[in-house]
């Protein structure tokens, strides 16, 4: 268990520039731009892993697009930035699309200019010479602990969740239409063994949708499995275009009095579905039924005020608050948000 | 635009109503007459802090300050005064 968040993140998505990064020459000079020696080894290779990839290039959008697609690279890249604004602008966007933190993105260029541009803008980026990607397989922060069904299928999660808000955007008419058109269920169980690999992954993944920050390993997790003292739930939500995987955790204490949330996280990918609210009244809903109260551990870790949000608004109150940012919460439940119509829940 | 509307316009706009036809009261509690889920909460907390210029403290996210439009009203009256 470690709630040290000083180390440095694994990386979830390395930011290419195109001209002498991805491809030597520059495109609007010559339209026989080759890739790079083995960067599409590379590339697949990162993938693979459940590294997603996407580009923040200055150049015509159409050409360099074109030239992507020549390459048969076009389905690897995940909202693309080309266009002549700053590139810690772009960074910033892709940060926004992909609803990940600054903080896990590397950003690959040839320039130093680009690289301290988005150094001085945001220092959280990792930022590397393009000179340097022959050694990208073996950098430490792009070797994920677990690759899991999860993260191997990462990028088609995405691109399935960008083809969503295509919809989305165009869909015309009341927001419940939209939700109700989307099919939608989430499938509640205990987790099981084949479950624990992806659980520390989004233990260690998933930092503004999570109460305490706090990672657990496989061994640990696997304790919890068996022991009386604790349930551990997991949580998939799919829908008409296919599943988005595991993607919500909580651990229970059991003790006389009280259920003690020690975790709840929801990976930051289906914050748009508003199913946090859902798996959470489902673990009051059990209290309940057991004839417990809920209390849970919350950490105010600087970036999970989201998370603090919505506790506050399932009805949870602070009984306890001390420096350092603990906080426990507690919630009698006296009011538990009933499942919405747009959402089936399967307990299995 | 009044306080009042324009968190009126935020709620229709934004909060799932479980009955389309019904129309918003003032003291009409929104936990009871919609989904209130995680993403609207986040979605009214920043609202109300860019519309009205406010940075809500912890002490703030208590759900009876938000649990209808009136209450909403009231508890900026007294973060802002009137």
């Amino acid at each position: 268990m470690s709630g040290d968040t000083g180390d440095k993140k694994e990386i979830k998505c390395v930011v290419w520039d195109l001209d002498g990064t991805l491809w030597e020459g520059i495109l609007l000079e010559s339209n026989e731009v080759k890739l790079k020696p083995g960067i599409r080894q590379i590339i697949q290779t990162l993938d693979s892993r459940g590294i997603l990839h996407s580009i923040a290039s200055k150049s015509d959008y159409d050409d360099a697009l074109a030239k992507i697609k020549e390459f048969k690279l076009e389905a690897f890249f995940l909202y693309p930035e080309i266009s002549w604004n700053a590139k810690s602008t772009s960074i910033k966007r892709i940060q926004e699309n992909l609803n990940i933190g600054l903080d896990t993105i590397m950003f690959i260029d040839d320039q130093p200019f680009e690289r301290d541009e988005v150094q001085h803008e945001h220092p959280e980026v990792f930022c590397l010479d393009a000179s340097q990607y022959r050694n990208l397989p073996d950098h430490p922060r792009l070797n994920p602990r677990f690759i899991t069904e999860d993260s191997k299928k990462r990028r088609h999660l995405y691109l399935a969740d960008m083809k969503r808000k295509k919809i989305e955007q165009e869909y015309e008419g009341p927001k419940q239409d939209f939700l109700m058109s989307l099919d939608m269920t989430l499938i509640i169980s205990q987790a099981k063994e084949e479950d624990l690999k992806r659980a520390e992954e989004l233990t260690v993944r998933t930092n503004q949708l999570n109460t305490t920050g706090v990672t657990y390993d496989f061994d640990e997790l696997k304790r919890f499995l068996s022991s009386d003292d604790y349930r551990l739930f997991i949580c998939e939500l799919r829908d008409k275009y296919g599943s988005h995987g595991k993607i919500g955790l909580a651990l229970v204490e059991i003790t006389d009095k009280f259920w003690q949330l020690k975790l709840f996280l929801m990976s930051c990918r289906v914050l748009t579905y508003g199913v946090g609210t859902v798996f959470l009244s489902y673990i009051l809903n059990e209290a309940k039924k057991a004839g417990m109260i809920v209390r849970s551990d919350f950490r105010d870790t600087g970036r999970n005020r989201m998370m603090y949000i919505t506790f506050k608004f399932a009805n949870f109150r602070e009984i306890q608050s001390q420096t350092k940012g603990e906080i426990l919460l507690e919630n009698n439940l006296t009011k538990i948000q009933e499942f919405p119509p747009y959402i089936h829940v399967i307990i299995q | 635009m009044s306080r009042t509307q324009k968190i009126r316009e935020f709620i229709e706009s934004h909060l799932v109503i479980s009955n389309n036809e019904k129309v918003l009261k003032d003291d009409d509690n929104i936990f009871e007459l919609g989904f209130v889920d995680s993403l609207f909460a986040l979605q009214l907390v920043s609202f109300i802090e860019k519309e009205f210029e406010i940075e809500l403290e912890n002490n703030d996210l208590d759900l009876k300050n938000f649990s209808s439009i009136n209450s909403i009203v009231s508890f900026l009256e007294n973060k802002l005064g009137r």
